[in-house]
């Protein structure tokens, strides 16, 4: 049954019904909402068997997931930004160990400067932490990729992150369809660990691993993780939901392609509609890195633009450099196209902009920032050459 | 597609009234969305809000910039903000204010704009008598509902129970109606 | 009860019947003493939690201290406990793939987080109604003190039920010997070289974190050295006989990083007790309940001239004024807890 509701309470909703165990909690804008919420629904009872802890620190909080999950608790958290990073070491631990933790991360500018606003730097910054990472168009897709992200998880014995874009979504009311305790209880058995703390049958878990085995411990989770690509729309299949790794929108015959992932997708369909010829990829499923469907949904593209929230500085395209491994070989120009960072909006009229340089064939294999505002850079990049004070003198330059 | 945009101060619920109106639009069977602008403002800033009713789902995430309605639930922000940045000729604009239209300054606009379409409600004072407290946003949905047909007052009364109870609830519904059966009221007249 | 061994019926009567002074003491005797009143270390039924063959220094006092904790700790839980470890020498020495020395569940996720790990592997128990399976999170000094302290502070407020042990060699020696937060004044490590006017480590620093712990007012905090097996084992039995947050922290001598001979490690444990360098006490809700009295007080000289990590303060000439605010450490300890015997 649809209900308008906001985002973070249809995943918070989603999450319970999902029977979490041990749910830490540490607050940071814009998660906030989706822990709160949980926490009052261990209070009230609606979700009971669950010890809701509200920790000092998101690595607190990824630790004590850690530690319920080895106890065999199904354990979930929620995060973003600055918390995301706070939890590295414990992240990479999860994945190491092998622990099905669920972490929705509400996306949100990593600083400084400091900037509460969406893009993807914080889970663009550990697409190699080792979990599964999975992005929601919309905040229908998050409530579902949360009941599949256990699933997927618990299956495979890896973490998972579920990447919900911070406020566009998380903050947004729209008609969402939380499904009922009855419909996930019969999707998501409960959690079976493979390796447990048990006093019974005791076990040593998180031994040190020296030359002679780590490699290969490193291809097991490497191999564990790509089983993901596999798993995944089998588990969204028996979930009844359409979801897969990518979804290809008009794709097929289109010229230009537009490759993103997140809420921005949406409003890119809305503009794609307006030229016709233009078809919108976006990818659900971004770790394990789906390269054969991308391959094949953009394979006959003559132009595939790749509109990211996030950006590797000093070398370009996050995305787009997976993007372009997927398509080696064929003849697809690839550019990148940077959008949205710390908040801003990316508009209809600058997607139009956007498209129309693209068929015209100007974009080509650039990279590019949406909405630059290039007289501000030039006047800054000009005073700063003017203003050069550290470092030794260079030959011609500056005194 | 009907795009609202909603402007006051932190504290004064506006963010509310965004949501409030998604959920009203739902209930009258539509397709709605509501969003705040996001800020890390305090009580007492500038903050906006955004409401979108369609019969189809909406896939747009982008803030609204050419809303078909402006609600302002602090006249205090005229000269600060721009109020009705994108807002069409045949779009419609509520304040919250005592004061008429032109006593606010504003005659230039109505030169451009349906007159009919714009109109000023002392929603603090009509929120005050209804529930006790000076907090004009579900008077002002009231209004909005009045002027603007976006969503029925029935479905607003229902939103309004959903989400607030008791007292509360039953003296912003009042406000609501009360809001709504005085710019009807204006309007037929 | 007359112990056994006094019961004259039980003695050759070709052997002459010595009185032994020692019965009661908790130096020595456990064999002396009536199988009721001996260590769990005594008994060869013990668990042996951490068991041989794992890859210590010779004369370790860490994993002394962690076997002795441990073993204690598995009776009293009748052999529900789950353990969770800081990354460190105890960490490292026990566990290298494939091998282990653990007997029991055993958890370690990384260098900080251990008291958090613990409060959640406590919190997934109890989700699971396993309420009777009890959990002790360990660490070396570098993971309790410092790095781990954030989340130690947390486990402590929010009243986790966990004992955690904090096994004190006073420096991070599983990384070469560098200045912890719990190093002592004027002891030379990797990181404060024994050179210059104050040579060591300097004084005035660093973390009393037993205090710390009892400002959280946390049921139980108590501190013990291996040298006091007896007074150590009654600890871990008391604390796992609580629920909630409880600390331990045991003064463990590391010979590589003091410098001291291996077969000294008990005994230096002693002299620091002795010296009362390291006061050895109980605290319930941040309130000092008991001390162990100190039988016989020697100087701290006696305590640190078999350590190299202070042979700088022993040179020609001694460097009395440094070992005199040493001195005045101990003595301030001595008051505060009412460390002398009356």
């Amino acid at each position: 049954m649809r209900r308008q509701l906001e985002g973070s309470r249809a995943i918070a909703e989603a999450v319970a019904r999902c029977r979490p165990q041990v749910v830490p909690a540490y607050p940071i804008t814009p998660q906030t909402h989706i822990v709160e919420a949980i926490g009052a629904m261990v209070r009230d009872g609606s979700l009971s068997g669950c010890e809701f802890m509200t920790v000092e620190s998101e690595f607190a909080a990824m630790s004590a997931a850690i530690g319920a999950s080895a106890a065999g608790a199904r354990a979930y958290t929620a995060t973003a930004s600055q918390g995301l990073l706070y939890m590295t070491e414990a992240l990479f631990n999860a994945s190491g160990l092998g622990l099905p933790i669920v972490l929705t991360v509400a996306n949100r500018a990593v600083g400084a400067p400091i900037n509460i606003w969406n893009d993807h730097s914080d889970s663009m910054s550990l697409r190699d932490c080792g979990w599964v990472q999975l992005y929601a168009a919309d905040n229908q897709a998050a409530v579902d990729l949360h009941v599949v992200a256990f699933a997927l998880a618990e299956e495979l014995s890896v973490p998972v992150m579920v990447c919900v874009d911070g406020f566009v979504l998380t903050h947004a009311f729209e008609p969402l369809d939380v499904p009922g305790q009855s419909a996930v209880d019969t999707f998501l058995p409960p959690y079976a660990p493979r390796q447990v703390l048990d006093v019974d049958d005791p076990v040593a878990i998180g031994a040190m691993v020296g030359p002679e085995a780590f490699t290969e411990v490193r291809y097991l989770s490497h191999y564990q993780l790509t089983q993901a690509l596999t798993v995944f729309p089998q588990v969204c299949d028996g979930w009844g939901r359409p979801l897969s790794t990518v979804d290809a929108y008009r794709v097929d015959g289109a010229e230009t392609v537009i490759v993103t992932l997140g809420s921005v997708s949406g409003t890119i369909k809305d503009v794609a509609d307006e030229f016709g010829n233009v078809g919108v990829l976006t990818l659900t499923m971004f770790r394990p890195f789906p390269y054969a469907e991308v391959r094949k949904a953009l394979g006959a593209a003559k132009r595939v633009v790749v509109v990211e929230r996030a950006f590797a500085p000093g070398a370009g395209g996050i995305v787009s450099a997976d993007v372009r491994t997927a398509l080696a070989g064929t003849f697809a120009e690839v550019s990148t196209v940077v959008a949205g960072l710390g908040g801003r909006a990316v508009t209809k009229p600058a997607l139009r902009r956007l498209v129309a340089d693209a068929m015209s064939g100007w974009l080509g294999e650039r990279l590019v920032f949406l909405d630059l505002r290039d007289e501000l850079i030039e006047q800054q990049i000009e005073r700063m050459r003017q203003r050069r004070a550290s470092g030794p003198p260079r030959p011609g330059g500056a005194a | 597609m009907f795009q609202v945009r909603f402007h006051g101060r932190g504290g004064q619920g506006v963010v509310t009234s965004a949501e409030l109106l998604s959920v009203a639009a739902f209930l009258d069977g539509r397709e709605a969305q509501a969003f705040p602008s996001f800020g890390s403002e305090r009580m007492g800033a500038p903050v906006m809000a955004f409401c979108r009713v369609a019969d189809v789902p909406i896939r747009v995430r982008e803030p609204v910039a050419e809303p078909d309605a402006v609600v302002v639930a602090d006249a205090t922000l005229l000269h600060h903000v721009q109020l009705f940045a994108g807002l069409g000729e045949e779009g419609y604009a509520l304040i919250n204010s005592t004061r008429s239209w032109d006593e606010l300054g504003l005659a230039e606009m109505t030169r451009r704009h349906f007159l009919e379409r714009l109109t000023t409600i002392p929603a603090t004072d009509i929120a005050r008598r209804h529930t006790g407290r000076p907090l004009p946003n579900v008077c002002l949905l009231g209004g909005l509902a009045a002027l603007t047909r976006v969503v029925s007052i029935d479905a607003l009364d229902r939103a309004v129970r959903e989400r607030f109870a008791g007292a509360v609830a039953e003296g912003n519904v009042a406000a609501a109606r009360a809001a709504y059966d005085r710019i009807r009221s204006v309007l037929h007249a | 009860m007359t112990p056994a061994f006094l019961d004259p019926g039980s003695v050759e009567m070709t052997v002459q019947n010595v009185k032994f002074y020692q019965v009661g003491s908790r130096a020595v005797g456990n064999r002396l003493l009536d199988a009721t009143l001996r260590t769990e270390q005594a008994s060869p039924a013990r668990r042996n939690a951490l068991t041989s063959g794992h890859r210590a220094c010779q004369g370790c006092g860490e994993a002394l201290g962690a076997r002795d904790v441990l073993d204690a700790a598995v009776r009293a839980t009748e052999g529900k406990l789950v353990a969770v470890n800081a990354t460190g020498c105890l960490e490292v020495f026990s566990t290298p793939y494939p091998e282990s020395s653990w007997q029991l569940p055993w958890l370690h996720s990384l260098f900080a987080n251990a008291p958090s790990v613990a409060s959640g592997v406590a919190a997934a128990l109890k989700a699971q109604g396993h309420d009777e399976i009890r959990v002790l999170a360990q660490g070396g000094d570098g993971g309790t003190v410092d790095i781990g302290l954030a989340c130690l502070s947390g486990m402590f407020e929010r009243n986790d039920d966990v004992l955690y042990v904090c096994y004190d060699n006073e420096a991070y020696m599983n990384t070469g010997v560098q200045r912890s937060g719990s190093t002592p004044p004027f002891a030379r490590t990797a990181t404060t070289e024994a050179t210059g006017a104050e040579p060591g480590a300097p004084i005035g620093q660093g973390k009393d974190v037993p205090r710390i712990a009892m400002a959280h007012e946390i049921p139980y905090v108590a501190t013990a050295t291996v040298a006091e097996l007896h007074d150590l084992e009654a600890k871990v039995e008391r604390a796992m006989m609580m629920r909630g947050a409880r600390y331990l922290h045991v003064l463990v001598p590391c010979p590589l990083g003091w410098g001291s001979a291996p077969a000294d490690t008990v005994r230096l444990a002693r002299l620091a007790q002795r010296s009362g360098l390291f006061p050895v006490f109980e605290a319930s809700h941040g309130e000092v309940t008991e001390v162990l009295p100190i039988r016989g007080r020697v100087p701290i000289e006696e305590y640190l001239r078999p350590q190299r990590r202070y042979a700088h303060l022993f040179a020609d000439p001694p460097r009395t004024e440094l070992l005199a605010r040493i001195q005045a450490i101990a003595d301030r300890n001595v008051a505060r807890y009412g460390l002398d015997e009356v």
